[in-house]
């Protein structure tokens, strides 16, 4: 029997009080929420798809009894996937008297905004690095550039906006604009959870009930972060009548750690998921950084990059190239339990956007080897580097992007695994270049001849990225400058340099 | 004549820096509570924009967020799929069976002229009869919400018998398909001059358009009002002519029609025709629903309907002798306009006044031509064809430099117009403000230029992947509307009689700070604390025929006009004041909030209840028109700008020559704004303008396919700078020397002029490609990854 879907009313907190709305249906933003229900237009729509920040608003949420903090695009994230948080907008800050807070004081002070419609999400990403800084203490230029890098300005040319954000740590904090943490997770707790069964847009705690409710409603879109199928309401128009939410699934918000891998959740964003592989992994901190801007690494999860399996979505080469497994969970019916099946990432994949996934089944882990524990531990020098190229450094899409790690002992490659990503209909593994490459000696003739193998792997297409033959001609140059990165030659990546980094070289 | 408006005294010695250390220098604001003492005056101060603390509290409201009254519909615009075709009709239908939809409106729904009332009169209001580009709009979706209304915008089907689209500058121009005629200038004997140069360059480029990107979409909201009158909330740079544009397509007066906008999210020129389209749209819908409409463009739509930045084409010979002096140019430009003429014609002509840039050419021949495209209709950006007549001069010197194995600088300098000689432009317009040379020469030594050419080179000589890049370029930008009657400006300054004041002029803020210098000129004006005075929307009822805010000229003719207007009421107060006290008015101050004869001093808020208990006009209009002006429209010739504004950058790059990836590694500004009424918004306009400018030729591009769509429609696929991209060092200085003609408070316009030092980066990029034994003049603009790549493999 079908069940009627009903849609309960949602729930969050603002300045520590609850607000409830009815009548919401599963696929409306929270940014429609804000401006057209609630009428609380401080929150601007810049483009309806993620890119540019000015609809930025902080979530908080209680986490292992802690609050904490993420700046996300209000314009793509679904209105219920905040149900039992609390929403901070840039009319949230001020104080009841009025005394702005030092997030929005700096940005007077220095002359910040002009037109001033990015201004309120700028604010918000700068309300959201006061937070998670001990009051905006020690911003540095480059953490500013990092994380504002999703929001963007065309009024300014930013350098005010980056003093800003580096200023705002010595303004003082009037009172009533601090956050009462207290109060805020008392407050969080008394949002009772609604019951979950019929309701069109599902959020199931646990793993168990997520793939019961998966198996239960194979038709409902499944969402984790939503900035991809956020886009498809925005831009697509399409309608959702159930969504089911797998980012509240406690399991899989977790990154555990084992002796040989890193076993990281479906629900774990990529600003989180990014962190651990960094930590393992620390040449991959600017690519980590350069992957979307921060509202979305904050809302956006890795399960999701890898289940959506965009031809050029960056975290797929990367985790070919580590050699990461997915795992693929469903609810077991006859046995009442969680049944699972495990592959080779490069192996998820049938074709653009198509996957071996069946309709009860959900990504629910992904499996990357440690450092140097990738196989039976080769010994020899392990190096990684993944290269992006895209017309804008921060905050873009791959016109192509390669990932190698290789294993060299004695002069001779032991191991190599090399994903690409905007080169094919699927992320891919470059199985003809590794085929060159193992088992030679490490040196500039094996790197032709690889080079020619990797041109001659894909064939891309010409698109408003990049022509095809640029993606070919500039993926065989990216394993030259592998080769030359191997020989010790230093900061030759413009990525992360800056002037100073450049007077050394040479 | 007010003392501060002489430009005979004090040249200010300090230069203004932008630094962070600067942010609290004595001359600012470093807090509300540390204000500086109420009795200074307002002007040259860096005062905070007026709508600071209200955009940071997301409390300044934009066309979007008024609160909606009831019955309003939403429109959505119904877009044409093909670029270019014969129409034969629209079938929305499937569009009106989906629940909420309440209408459809198109060409056959205008009680008034169906062709808009631009001045070509060539662009149809609604596609009728044929499809010229791929996103023409032919009719408006109304629905009950917004995104009812643009789903249902997609399913109206379009009967298009398909022509074949010109979407090439160049097949436009062998078919002779122009949206005006060629324009010729010519001065001396170019062919000439060429023939008995010792050297000789020719060449091809291309330069990108640029979409505005305002972080504000397009928006209007019109509402019918009693008597067939009509109100339109906009969010455009030329309130007067949406009215205009409204009240010709309904078919009624201009009076009753009232448009107003309090602020725009950016317009950069994108708002200067194109906000008039959405309103008069919104109008003929809001006519035939009987209803208020709303329509705000979704962003896609808002790039596949609106005219971009012209993409221009050029081909060029040039000659020189052996120190790179010109020796005649010929010079041809192709102007993508797109489907219609908008501002095109005004647009290559300034192109064309900025082919100079700061250089004497002596021998010259200039063609421009206007190319008519099945795209988008290209229209005004910052610059506004300056930037795409710079850029033409500034590549040629850096190849004849590096034809020669000169400095470019050196070349640059031996170029440039003369004091007392090789002064006139070959528009005839004598130079007499030059201080090119000079500001120039200070920009080299305090960025260190030389020094760092040398080291470059030794550097580069090291480097095997990356190379760097230098380039010094200068800008002379013409100030004054090229269409002479557009250069005059009204306002309207009120006292009330608690002594506040309210200012409103017929400019529009767009977040370029005019309102908060407007009002710290008035405050001066009438010798008040600058928060006693409150600039107000701009609104057709209170300015009207204003000209739109643009051309780099907000301040100058409405702060002019601003300022005589609360001379007027100062001027009446002043003889009110002189009756009681005995004095002649010429000896009544008004200062520090504080009115003070020989005998007495009173506080403004005292005189101005006197003033009023006594009948005296507390509040009048002020008319400015700029002086000097004049040029004839056919030759183009006369002195068509006022003054010229000027600087200079220099920019330091590096390029990876294995991905043709780069970046911008220093620049040093110094930038010429008069005697600033604000530093702070100065070095933000010129900071704002650099980087539009670098976006323009490094990230942003545009991309059509072969059918004439814009794959690149919104921030995923087209790449603005972002906050990564600005370089560390990044120092800007101001020249410290008023405007030597006399404009308001000695100050210059600064809008647009900085906008083309940013292609200091792109000279710096191509120096780079040289230096890596590539190919410079192969590189067109945008210099993306791939295009620096392209150029460096020769």
């Amino acid at each position: 029997m079908k069940l009627e879907k009903t849609t309960r009313p949602l729930t969050f907190l603002r300045r520590g009080q609850p607000v409830t709305v009815g009548n919401v249906p599963p696929d409306r933003t929270l940014l429609e929420v804000l401006r057209e229900d609630l009428h609380c237009t401080g929150t601007k729509e810049g483009c309806g798809e993620g890119d540019c920040g000015a609809c930025t608003v902080v979530i908080g949420e209680a986490v292992d009894g802690k609050l904490t903090y993420k700046a996300v695009n209000s314009c793509i994230k679904l209105a219920h996937s905040v149900e039992g948080m609390a929403v901070f907008t840039a009319e949230d800050l001020a104080s009841d008297t009025g005394e702005q807070h030092p997030s929005q004081e700096a940005m007077v002070q220095c002359h910040g905004s002009q037109c001033g419609f990015c201004t309120p999400g700028f604010v918000m990403s700068l309300f959201g690095m006061y937070q998670n800084t001990g009051g905006g203490q020690d911003i540095t230029r480059e953490q500013a550039q990092a994380d504002l890098s999703g929001n963007l300005c065309r009024c300014t040319g930013y350098r005010p906006i980056l003093d800003a954000a580096q200023q705002m740590g010595s303004l003082p904090l009037p009172p009533g604009c601090e956050v009462n943490e207290a109060a805020t997770l008392a407050a969080l707790k008394s949002i009772r959870p609604r019951s979950q069964a019929s309701d069109t847009y599902l959020r199931p705690a646990t793993l168990p009930a997520l793939l019961q409710a998966r198996a239960a409603h194979p038709r409902a879109q499944v969402v984790a972060g939503c900035t991809d199928v956020g886009l498809w309401v925005t831009k697509l128009h399409k309608r959702f009548d159930q969504v089911l939410d797998v980012t509240a699934a406690r399991e899989l918000r977790r990154v555990e750690t084992y002796p040989h891998h890193l076993a990281i959740g479906a629900a774990v964003t990529l600003t989180d998921a990014f962190a651990a592989l960094v930590s393992e992994y620390p040449p991959l901190k600017t690519f980590a950084q350069r992957f979307a801007g921060l509202p979305v690494r904050n809302a956006g999860t890795l399960g999701g990059n890898v289940a959506n399996g965009s031809p050029i979505g960056d975290a797929m080469p990367l985790l070919i190239a580590l050699g990461a497994n997915v795992v693929l969970m469903r609810w077991d019916k006859k046995r009442q339990q969680v049944a699972h099946r495990e592959l080779r990432l490069e192996d998820l994949y049938t074709g653009y956007r198509t996957n071996v996934m069946k309709a009860d089944e959900l990504l629910c882990w992904i499996k990357v080897p440690r450092a140097g524990k990738a196989s039976s531990a080769a010994p020899g020098q392990e190096l990684l580097r993944v290269y992006k190229i895209s017309k804008r450094f921060d905050d873009d899409i791959s016109a192509a992007c390669l990932a190698i790690r290789m294993t060299v002992a004695n002069g001779v490659v032991k191991e190599v695994s090399i994903g690409a990503g905007g080169v094919a209909a699927t992320p891919v593994r470059a199985r003809q270049t590794e085929a060159a490459l193992l088992g030679q000696p490490w040196t500039a003739d094996t790197v032709m001849a690889a080079t020619a193998a990797l041109r001659a792997e894909f064939q891309p297409i010409s698109d408003m990225r990049a022509s095809a033959h640029y993606r070919q001609t500039v993926l065989g140059n990216l394993l030259q400058r592998y080769w030359l990165e191997s020989q010790g030659l230093q900061r030759i990546n413009l990525e992360s340099l800056t002037a100073s980094d450049l007077e050394a070289v040479a | 004549m007010n003392a501060r408006d002489q430009n005979t005294d004090a040249v200010t010695p300090v230069v203004i820096s932008s630094r962070a250390d600067a942010v609290a220098a004595p001359d600012e604001v470093p807090s509300p509570s540390a204000s500086p003492a109420r009795t200074a005056p307002a002007a040259g101060v860096s005062r905070f924009h007026e709508s600071a603390r209200a955009q940071v509290a997301g409390a300044a409201t934009y066309i979007d967020d008024i609160p909606e009254v009831r019955g309003t519909l939403h429109a959505a615009p119904v877009c044409s799929p093909v670029a270019h075709g014969r129409l034969k009709g629209l079938d929305a239908s499937a569009a009106l069976a989906l629940p909420g939809v309440r209408g459809f409106v198109s060409a056959l729904d205008i009680p008034g002229d169906t062709t808009l009332a631009a001045f070509a009169h060539d662009e149809p209001v609604f596609a009728q009869d044929t499809v010229q580009f791929l996103g023409q709009v032919g009719g408006l979706i109304l629905a009950d919400d917004v995104m009812t209304a643009r789903r249902a915008a997609r399913l109206v089907k379009w009967h298009i018998e398909a022509l074949d689209p010109v979407l090439s500058v160049h097949e436009a121009h062998a078919l002779e398909s122009y949206v005006l005629p060629p324009v010729h200038v010519n001065r001396g004997n170019a062919k000439a001059a060429l023939k008995r140069a010792d050297h000789r360059l020719e060449g091809s480029f291309e330069v990108g358009g640029q979409e505005h990107f305002y972080l504000e979409g397009q928006v209007a909201y019109v509402m019918p009002l009693e008597q067939n009158q009509w109100w339109v909330y906009t969010s455009t740079q030329h309130p007067g002519e949406v009215q205009h544009w409204v009240s010709h397509a309904l078919g009624l007066q201009n009076h009753v029609v009232t448009v107003e906008c309090r602020r725009m999210g950016g317009g950069f020129g994108g708002k200067e025709t194109q906000a008039g389209h959405l309103a008069v749209w919104a109008a003929i819908a809001a006519n035939k629903l009987q209803c208020p409409v709303k329509l705000r463009l979704d962003r896609d739509d808002d790039f596949m309907i609106t005219g971009k930045r012209h993409p221009f084409a050029y081909h060029y010979r040039v000659g020189f002798d052996h120190t790179g002096l010109l020796s005649g140019l010929e010079l041809e430009m192709l102007a993508n306009c797109g489907f219609s003429a908008d501002l095109s014609g005004p647009v290559a002509d300034r192109a064309i006044f900025h082919a100079d840039n700061a250089y004497f050419l002596e021998d010259v021949a200039i063609s421009s031509y206007r190319c008519k495209t099945n795209t988008q209709s290209h229209t005004a950006f910052r610059g506004f064809g300056g930037p795409q007549g710079v850029i033409v001069i500034e590549r040629i010197l850096s190849d004849i430099a590096r034809t020669l194995g000169l400095d470019p600088l050196d070349v640059r300098l031996r170029n440039l117009y003369g004091i007392e000689t090789r002064h006139t432009t070959h528009y005839q317009m004598k130079v007499e403000d030059n201080i090119l040379d000079p500001l120039m020469t200070q920009l080299a030594l305090t960025s260190g230029y030389r020094e760092r050419r040398e080291q470059i080179a030794a550097w580069n000589a090291k480097s095997p992947v990356i190379k760097k890049g230098i380039s010094l370029t200068p800008v002379k930008f013409g100030i004054s509307f090229t269409a002479t009657l557009f250069n005059q400006a009204g306002a309207l300054v009120h006292v009330y009689t608690d002594g506040s004041v309210q200012v409103n002029h017929g400019g529009t803020e767009m977040g370029q700070g005019l309102n908060t210098k407007v009002a710290a000129i008035v405050a001066d004006e009438l010798g008040v604390p600058f928060e006693r005075v409150l600039s107000t929307a701009a609104d057709t009822s209170k300015v009207p025929n204003a000209s739109a805010t643009a051309a780099s000229s907000g301040t100058d003719l409405n702060g002019r006009a601003a300022q005589f207007a609360a001379r007027n009421v100062r001027d009446n107060l002043a003889a009110f004041v002189s009756g009681l006290d005995g004095c002649g008015a010429g000896a009544v101050r008004f200062e520090g909030g504080q009115v003070i004869t020989p005998t007495t001093t009173r506080q403004f808020e005292d005189v101005v209840s006197a003033a009023y208990a006594n009948r005296i006009q507390l509040w009048s209009d002020g008319f400015y028109r700029t002086p000097k002006i004049h040029y004839d429209k056919t030759t183009l010739t006369g002195r068509p700008f006022y003054y010229f504004a000027y600087g200079a950058a220099v920019s330091e790059v590096a390029i990876d020559t294995l991905t043709g990836e780069s970046r911008v590694l220093k620049v040093d500004i110094l930038h010429d704004v008069g005697r600033s009424i604000n530093p702070a918004i100065d070095i933000g306009q010129i900071e704002g303008g650099f980087v539009q400018g670098m976006g323009w030729l490094t990230t942003e591009q545009l991309v059509w396919n072969g059918k004439g769509l814009l794959q690149t429609h919104a921030p995923s696929t087209y790449k603005i700078p972002a906050t990564g991209d600005i370089p560390e060092h990044f120092k800007i200085d101001l020249w410290p020397e008023a405007n030597r003609e006399d404009n308001v408070h000695g100050s210059k316009a600064v809008g647009e002029p900085p906008f083309m030092l940013a292609i200091s980066v792109f000279e710096a990029l191509r120096d780079a490609v040289a230096q890596a034994g590539g190919n410079p003049e192969a590189m067109n603009a945008p210099a993306t990854a791939e295009e620096v790549l392209r150029a460096v493999m020769g």
